[in-house]
């Protein structure tokens, strides 16, 4: 079933110097499990090739069944010396919670309606 | 000694609420109020205005928070925790010694010194400091004669000697944002440094609430289920002794506290979750436990904190050149086309007359500038606002872009409005170097009068 992460997960984002940072939750560990293998860094590095110049950094947190993106040189020099609208990534949680994928059959119980 | 404290933080950051601590503070019972009003830059304003006016240097939106609360604090025993001494703490205390007076009855207030190193930076460099930028390792003498402000972030324990000594306002310095909550537990339970792991559960306590309405319900991605955030209540710590803690909100207040508002606070500017790095301890936030207890009631336990690093951040502000944006809406047929027309005329106008600048931007908002290609709309929309921006080091060249946008309601293609600001100035860029000090070098001062 193809699906938006809007319907398993929770993101927050803010700024980290030059790069923002992407926290994403689950709610529950069968999609947290399914997570750590599917939402890779190579597939969040493609998905925000628009956005983030540098690389990306992945973190677990199994205790909060969570995984926290760090997006590479993503605000057009970060701070006060930025031009962009958002100098400091505050929506690039909203943007990661765009995200199409194909949730397996056995997890489609756990998407929100 | 007690067995909970109740520590309610009603600021979140400069510019927010200024009702919020005032609700905080009348709304139910609180121990202490935690107030943050200070971000990474606005040290650097504050110096500014010190070096016109020896007697500023603070934030005045305090003073006239704390008449408002007054009554609590000199009744109830309410203690208030603050960054809003800024670089001048001593005459922050001074009206706020004044204001007490005034009422016939004088509390006690504490200043914390030693976090303002600005004054003994070549003093620092001799000692072998090198400054050295900590996210880019740029060396410090590329920025050396631009430097506006340099404060370190101190630790918490200066906050728990204030209040032993007395003091019922602590205008702390800059402590780090989570230590204004830190503090308070380390005075009323007599943490040691070295407790590790109870120094990092006040830590974590500190950082999910500090960004204040950010963890009950505000900025959430389930925002449709937040009731009544237009009267949100602020969080609350309720910390026990032995380092557990809930997470709560006053009863009759609007906003939300589950497992998934706290959980996302707990994300909030986040980079290694595994070394959380703070003045006083580093923290593990992959090793708590947290449970929901229903009824906007979060409890948090296990918290594990790790040795702290030797040195201390310091956050210094200096002089980056000159910036300004401005927006033009453009509508009807085709308007995106026209609006990249309108750009277009724009920058070719601003380089004829000799304008090049050291950067410039060109965003389309409407049309995704937040998430660049990402679901970006389809261009056919009636409806975009042009948001264009320049930086450089001549003030001339940034306010002559200024004179440039409006001429194209005239003189560009049909449907341009949204110029009602004025034409958009040159601002002063004022940058941030993170770097770093050997705890060894720092002296801090507690004073209760």
């Amino acid at each position: 079933m193809t699906i938006k992460l809007n319907q398993i997960a929770h993101a927050r984002s803010g700024d980290k110097g030059a790069n923002s940072n992407v926290g994403l939750m689950f709610k529950s560990k069968e999609l947290y499990e399914w997570a750590k293998s599917n939402i890779t860094t190579t597939v969040v590095k493609d998905f925000f090739k628009s956005i983030a110049k540098g690389d990306i950094v992945r973190y677990e947190m199994d205790n909060l069944l969570a995984l926290n993106f760090i997006l590479g040189d993503s605000l057009g020099g970060g701070g006060s010396e930025s031009l962009i609208n958002d100098a400091q990534g505050k929506t690039h949680g909203q943007a990661l919670l765009l995200m199409e994928v194909n949730l397996p059959d056995e997890l489609v119980q756990f998407v929100n309606s | 000694m007690k067995n909970m404290i109740r520590i309610g933080n009603g600021q979140g950051f400069w510019g927010d609420s200024i009702d919020a601590p005032v609700k905080m503070a009348k709304d139910g019972p609180l121990d202490y109020l935690t107030l943050d009003y200070l971000a990474e830059v606005t040290l650097s304003i504050m110096q500014r205005q010190k070096l016109k006016n020896p007697m500023s240097g603070y934030a005045r939106d305090f003073i006239d928070m704390v008449s408002r609360i007054l009554p609590e604090i000199q009744n109830d025993g309410l203690k208030v925790i603050t960054n809003a001494g800024g670089v001048n703490p001593n005459s922050c205390r001074d009206e706020l010694l004044k204001l007490s007076n005034s009422t016939g009855n004088p509390i006690k207030i504490g200043v914390i010194q030693g976090d303002d190193i600005f004054p003994t930076l070549a003093d620092l460099q001799k000692k072998g400091v090198s400054f050295e930028n900590m996210d880019t390792g740029d060396s410090f003498n590329s920025i050396a004669d631009k430097v506006y402000s340099a404060n370190v972030y101190i630790n918490s324990s200066t906050i728990a000697e204030a209040l032993d000594k007395g003091a019922q306002i602590v205008l702390a310095g800059r402590v780090s944002d989570p230590g204004l909550a830190l503090g308070p537990c380390i005075y009323e339970y007599g943490w040691k440094s070295d407790n590790y792991d109870l120094l990092a559960a006040g830590t974590l306590a500190g950082h999910i609430t500090e960004c204040g309405a950010q963890c009950t319900g505000g900025n959430y991605s389930r925002w449709k289920d937040v009731p009544n955030l237009a009267d949100v209540g602020y969080p609350i710590i309720e910390m026990q002794p032995n380092g557990e803690f809930c997470i709560t909100k006053h009863d009759n207040t609007g906003g939300l506290v589950n497992r998934e508002t706290i959980g996302e606070q707990v994300l909030y500017e986040m980079g290694d979750p595994n070394h959380y790095i703070s003045p006083d301890v580093c923290v593990d936030f992959t090793s708590f436990k947290l449970n929901d207890l229903g009824k906007n009631k979060v409890a948090i336990t296990n918290v594990a904190g790790l040795t702290p690093t030797d040195t201390f951040k310091v956050s210094i502000s200096y002089f980056a050149g000159y910036k300004a944006s401005g927006q033009l809406t453009v509508s009807g047929p085709n308007a995106y086309e026209k609006a990249q027309l309108t750009a277009e005329i724009i920058w070719k106008r601003l380089e004829s007359s000799g304008c090049i600048f050291d950067d410039t931007s060109t965003e389309y908002l409407g049309l995704s500038s937040c998430h660049g290609e990402i679901n970006r709309m389809p261009a056919q929309i009636n409806e975009v606002v042009l948001r264009l921006g320049v930086k450089d080091s001549d003030k001339n060249k940034v306010n002559r872009f200024g004179k440039e946008l409006a001429p194209v309601i005239t003189s560009g293609p049909p449907g341009i409005t949204g110029f009602s600001g004025g034409r958009p100035k040159a601002q002063e860029i004022v940058a941030y170097w993170p770097t770093l000090i050997p705890k060894e070098l720092v002296h801090t001062k507690v004073d209760v009068i």
